[in-house]
């Protein structure tokens, strides 16, 4: 099939590619680093291309909503926002895993605490790993490392919500949806119609036809008993998620003696800095995290095996490093390194925190 | 004559629309919330739509109004409803969509939303249950309250100097472009059901007309949250809440 190659920013080639994969509404609400998807939807006139509906809401808050009702019946829907956005949508996210509905959640993380800075930053891992809204329940969580990521991820992540009703987020910083690169786009994927989302969605709200149950999407049970046994089937689904979906890529791990892990532009820089190791004789490798939830436990735990010690390195104050620690559980060395409130390290940086804080530390 | 000689399918003058379950309302007796379902079930079991429709239930006491109604049915957080019905009608926009609010819901926490869906003009109907109070949870006081009302947080009644004036919503919304029809009804008589039945109707045939939103106000009783009986708080309303609020279409179509 061919494949359409375009330069574009992170931003706008996530619009584009959520068009092509034949997704039927967005709803969002302007903040920087992240206001060119809905720019670029907005240009793109998405109504007239393939009737996907395109609406600048009220605020981030009303945007989850309108996605959480969209969602309710069937279609494949998104929003994005930038950090600040993204916390005001956390009580729709909640009851949208609650009510298992199926969506896609774009967050370009920038600076916080607070207003912060609209400069890049990863410090939204806990947020997006951990929950972010009330409740026991977990989101999908794709992080991107590049433009032509950010394209492919949407259509991956749609596909995943709809595999297990469920929302998926994709984790991506101000870096990767600023930048420009360039992209291969996918071929325009037609949008379902009516009639096939009422044949392949049964729990979804479209209007219920003489002598079927009416279909109810809601996130309340009342009775203690209905509630657990709720939480037990997401988590079973959670855990299903866990067996079945980890993505990782590893970068000069086979022979590594110490490995970097990142994800999103992080990564990048870690790419680079295991080539200035290796000019160095140190042999340094990279494991690219590609899901966050679910997390590469296993993969660690292998690494673990091998390897002498391992840098997180994630633009926060060490957040990620929570979960790869429970994952090396003691076996070996493993630190975090940082730079944080909208700054980036330089590969020169992570290789000195690899040389002083884990191989000399 | 005996009782097999008077039921008989010719002698039926009622009966209870198949768009309510047999379900048993969770509301206290003598509360306006039942008689509100029935009236807007009965208008879409008239208007032929019941199968087209999809029904928003808010936070509030009518939070499981998708027990009670026999339609597809979504619930939405606390004042989200417009939103999460805008969501639907946008990919749907020949379906009937329509949000059963409290006051708590539409006129505090939800403010934002309504206002919002009904300056864009979305193509739903709001039915606006307006007791004067938080009812679910335990009488608290709303931007409905009325002066001088007491409520368990204004146990003194309501000072408005400290706690602000009631919010208008219904006039308010009526100033908007995006709204067709707004009008202001009550469920406590037959005379007043048939009205507001009549209101709940238009509003529909409206929307099937894709005229803009439309927003019927129901003034309700709260016996529980009043802290009277049912009797009591009925008149209460009328010499109360009715000069407040007083009855009637706000905004007609042209
Ligand atoms: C975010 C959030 N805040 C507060 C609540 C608690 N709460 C539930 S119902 C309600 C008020 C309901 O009052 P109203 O909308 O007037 O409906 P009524 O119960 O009177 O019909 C409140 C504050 C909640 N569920 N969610
Ligand atoms: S608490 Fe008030 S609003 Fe709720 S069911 Fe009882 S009377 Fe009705």
């Amino acid at each position: 099939m061919a494949r359409e190659l375009k330069l574009m920013k992170g931003n706008e080639a996530i619009a584009e590619a959520a068009i092509r994969a034949g997704a039927d509404a967005y709803f969002g609400y302007p903040i920087t680093p992240q206001s060119e998807v809905i720019e670029y939807l907005m240009a793109e006139k998405p109504h007239e291309r393939t009737g996907k509906v395109v609406l600048q809401a009220e605020s981030e808050v009303a945007a989850i909503n309108m996605v959480y009702g969209a969602a309710g019946a069937g279609k494949r829907v998104w929003t994005s926002s930038s950090s600040p956005g993204i916390s005001l949508k956390q009580e729709g996210i909640s009851y949208i895993a609650g009510a298992e509905l199926p969506c896609v959640i774009l967050n370009v993380v920038r600076g916080g605490p607070g207003l912060g800075t609209i400069q890049p930053s990863q410090a939204d891992y806990f947020q997006s790993v951990k929950g972010g809204g009330h409740g026991d329940y977990r989101l999908i969580v794709l992080a991107p490392s590049s433009v032509q990521e950010m394209a492919d991820y949407v259509v991956d992540a749609f596909d995943l919500a709809f595999k297990y009703r469920n929302p998926v987020l994709i984790l991506s910083d101000g870096v990767i949806g600023q930048m420009m690169e360039k992209v291969y786009l996918i071929e325009q994927r037609p949008r379902l119609t009516d009639e096939e989302i009422k044949q392949r969605y049964a729990w979804a709200t479209t209007g219920k036809k003489d002598g079927t149950e009416r279909r109810v999407i809601t996130s309340l049970a009342l009775k203690a008993d209905e509630m657990e046994a709720h939480n037990i089937h997401l988590q079973k689904k959670y855990a299903e998620i866990e067996a079945n979906e980890v993505r990782f890529e590893e970068f000069q791990c086979d022979d590594a003696e110490y490995v970097f892990v990142a994800y999103g532009s992080s990564a990048r820089v870690c790419q680079k800095a295991v080539q200035l190791a290796r000019n160095k004789g140190i042999k340094a490798g990279l494991l690219r995290l590609i899901t966050l939830f679910p997390f590469p436990k296993a993969e660690i735990g292998r690494l673990t095996g091998q390897v002498k010690g391992m840098l997180a390195v994630e633009m926060s104050s060490g957040q990620m490093i929570e979960d790869v620690k429970l994952a090396v559980n003691g076996r070996i060395k493993a630190e975090h390194f940082g730079r944080f409130g909208g700054n980036i390290p330089t590969p020169d940086e992570v290789l000195y925190a690899l040389e002083t804080q884990i191989i000399g530390g | 004559m005996l009782a097999k000689d008077i039921i008989k399918p010719e002698n039926l003058v009622y009966q209870k629309t198949k768009l309510m379950t047999d379900n048993v309302l969770s509301y206290c007796p003598g509360c306006g919330h039942g008689t509100a379902h029935r009236i807007t079930m009965e208008v879409l079991e008239e208007m032929g739509i019941g199968d087209e429709t999809i029904g928003v239930a808010p936070v509030g006491c009518s939070v499981l109004a998708y027990e009670f109604m026999n339609i597809d049915m979504q619930q939405a957080a606390h004042g989200r409803a417009p939103a999460v019905a805008t969501g639907i009608k946008r990919c749907y926009p020949e379906k009937f969509v329509f949000t059963y609010q409290g006051d708590g819901d539409l006129a505090a926490i939800g403010t934002a939303e309504t206002i919002h869906a009904c300056n864009r003009g979305e193509n739903i109907t709001i039915i606006f249950v307006n007791n004067g109070i938080y009812g679910m949870t335990g009488g608290q006081m709303a931007p409905t309250t009325l002066p001088g009302m007491r409520s368990s947080t204004s146990p003194y009644g309501r000072d408005v100097n400290l706690m602000g004036n009631p919010l208008k919503m219904t006039e308010l919304v009526a100033q908007l472009p995006g709204t067709s029809f707004v009008s202001r009804q009550a469920v406590h008589t037959p005379k007043h059901v048939r009205k507001a039945k009549k209101a709940i109707r238009q509003a529909f045939e409206l929307q099937k007309q894709k005229k803009g939103t439309t927003f019927v106000e129901i003034v309700s009783n709260c016996n529980s949250g009043w802290k009277m009986t049912p009797v009591q708080a009925n008149q209460w309303m009328e010499e109360n809440m009715f000069p407040f609020y007083p009855l009637g279409d706000i905004k007609v179509p042209e």
